[in-house]
């Protein structure tokens, strides 16, 4: 009976994202504000890979994802007109970063690991908002923009159809998630979510609890990285602000605010948070009280989140 | 050249005694409690404005004094209303909290106070050079110097001789011990809470005198202060301190030799730290898990 609801509920959810582009203007939206409901989506599920079902917060999310964008950024800008190959370099960067700094925060714990990220976090801010000549400093990165694709004889052009990219990045979102979901089933996956109930007796059935919390650490980025890329490619711009730690809060909000114990709830809480950004930076210059009001509500009486809420109606 | 180092030297001293009181007031917190409180920034931003509004009326002095006070209490407030809540439950949660609250601080001094960046005006005989070899040595900077050095004092006076103190210590270690013993350990953690947030707007205005008021003034000084208590150790409030002072005067030396990674170079030291002594220089071990 559950698991009826719980594939209908997924149905319908897929049938909304695919048909998005035909609605959203309806109700007052547009195709880009589709497509970074789907990017922030990506990156707050990536994200909750780690925070909901291994359990460990990261803080510092931002910075893989704007490594991610700044990796597809300048491939395009300074390397090769290649949309898929900006992807390609921005994940592998990304990637790449997370597994040496994830290397070194692996033994902490809790809040200790969450702070740790923050700072780390921080680094590559740093860089982006230093390094002038090469990333553009505070102006961020300009002077290039996303190619059409590929792919065989086909030609797609993402570069000037809204709706074409928005399904490329519905793509990513749909193989990315395919990917996390077979991962989760794996016997990796199981231990993951055994370190996260009980990490002392995990590690007593011969668990190698470092080794899966790093994995999972790296795997959680990876996506995050792509998810850093599309966004680069939907804006044809990325700045500093891409990896600030404001940005890793907001994807932590994202999940906590859609119900981390769920594996859809992240993307609906992006699409929650995102529209509500939107909307609010749209009507008042005081937005930011606005975005902090609803973290402060989300903790003190949505802590489980839209979709913890339904479940937990649904089973009573 | 000599100068020129001692000058960055110098400036790392007073930029790192900042990071040292914003650090050792969310290590307070931190170890009390278990929050890491974000909002510790928007707490620093507040006290530095209030001392701004204050001073029309009780003067430069007066506004020294009573500013960080106001904010203590409103931190009082903050604490008893929403952060109360949260404890004994996944840290991820008052991190948020406090998260949002540091929006709503900044947007609200924002709001208040205008976005413009202000002039703190400080006394006149304050801003004058001490020597005219060492022109960077203004009467001001000392003095802040010397004001943390005294107010970091008074706080481990007031941690190891009073009674409070030792509670908050006692609790660090064991707050189920202490509460077992009849301390009220909710006014034991609000009052820790209002300590913490003292330091934040002590340094706020003593930060205003020096750079001015900015609504981001203290969202750029809470990173380095995460990076202070790692480095110097968790749970080790001399650590924090020493960690403070440290990656200020690094930074400043960075300035020197190679300016733009003035910043990146804390974090390059934070991450030898967790490298080579995870625990931090001055950490107990066992702390992290």
């Amino acid at each position: 009976m559950r698991q009826a609801r719980q594939r209908a509920a997924s149905a319908l959810l897929w049938v909304a994202l695919l048909t998005m582009p035909l609605w959203i203007n309806a109700l007052g939206g547009y195709t880009e504000l589709a497509s970074r409901v789907v990017v922030m989506g990506l990156a707050a599920m990536a994200l909750n890979f780690l925070l909901g079902f291994t359990g460990t917060l990261s803080f510092g999310h931002a910075a893989y994802f704007g490594i991610g964008a700044y990796g597809a950024g300048m491939t395009l800008k300074y390397l090769a007109p290649s949309t898929g190959l900006g992807m390609l370099i921005g994940v592998a960067a990304g990637t790449l970063a997370a597994a040496l700094i994830g290397a070194l925060i692996v033994r902490l714990r809790g809040v200790y690991f969450a702070m740790v990220t923050i700072a780390f976090g921080q680094v590559f801010y740093f860089i982006a908002f230093r390094w002038n000549d090469v990333t553009g400093g505070d102006d961020g990165l300009t002077g290039w923009q996303r190619q059409p694709l590929h792919l065989g004889p086909a030609r797609i052009d993402i570069q000037n159809v809204d709706t074409a990219f928005y399904y490329l990045a519905l793509a990513c979102l749909a193989a990315s998630a395919a990917a996390m979901a077979l991962l989760l089933r794996s016997p990796f996956g199981r231990s993951l979510l055994a370190i996260r109930e009980n990490e002392r007796r995990a590690r007593f059935l011969g668990i190698a609890v470092e080794r899966h919390l790093w994995m999972s650490f790296v795997v959680s980025c990876a996506f995050v990285s792509l998810a850093g890329t599309l966004y680069a490619l939907l804006n044809n711009f990325t700045d500093p602000r891409a990896l600030r730690w404001d940005m890793s809060g907001n994807f932590v909000i994202m999940a906590v605010l859609g119900g981390m114990r769920s594996f859809w709830g992240p993307l609906v809480g992006a699409g929650i948070f995102v529209v509500l950004q939107d909307y609010v930076s749209s009507h008042t210059v005081n937005w930011m009280s606005v975005v902090g009001l609803v973290f402060v509500l989300v903790v003190l009486f949505f802590p489980r989140g839209v979709l913890g809420l339904l479940r937990g109606r649904g089973m009573s | 050249m000599q100068q020129l180092i001692l000058f960055n030297v110098f400036n790392g001293l007073i930029v790192g005694a900042f990071y040292a009181l914003m650090a050792l007031g969310l290590s307070l917190i931190l170890n009390l409690s278990g929050v890491i409180n974000f909002a510790h920034g928007g707490f620093l931003a507040l006290g530095a404005y209030l001392a701004y509004s204050l001073m029309p009326f009780v003067g430069f002095w007066g506004a020294l004094l009573v500013a960080p006070f106001l904010t203590a209490a409103i931190g009082l407030v903050v604490e008893r209303l929403l952060i109360r809540r949260l404890y004994g439950r996944d840290p991820l949660y008052s991190l948020l909290l406090t998260f949002g609250l540091a929006y709503i601080l900044e947007d609200a001094t924002r709001f208040i106070w205008g976005a413009q960046s202000l002039p703190y005006p400080i006394p006149g005989w304050l801003t004058q050079p001490l020597s005219t070899r060492f022109f960077f040595l203004t009467g001001y900077r000392l003095f802040m110097v010397l004001l943390v050095a005294s107010a970091v004092g008074a706080l481990f006076i007031i941690l190891r001789r009073t009674r409070l103190g030792m509670r908050i210590r006692a609790g660090t270690l064991d707050l189920e011990t202490v509460s077992a013993l009849g301390v009220n350990v909710r006014v034991l953690r609000n009052l820790n809470f209002g300590l913490g947030i003292y330091l934040a707007g002590l340094a706020g205005v003593l930060a205003a005198g020096m750079l001015g008021l900015e609504p981001t003034i203290g969202t750029s000084l809470i990173m380095p202060s995460f990076v202070a208590i790692i480095v110097g150790g968790l749970g080790s409030l001399p650590g924090t301190l020493f960690g403070g002072v440290l990656i200020g005067v690094a930074s400043g030396l960075a300035t020197v030799f190679f300016p733009s990674a003035s910043e990146a170079v804390i974090y390059v030291m934070m991450g030898l730290v967790l490298l080579l002594r995870p625990r931090g220089l001055l950490g107990e071990e066992g702390r992290l898990q």
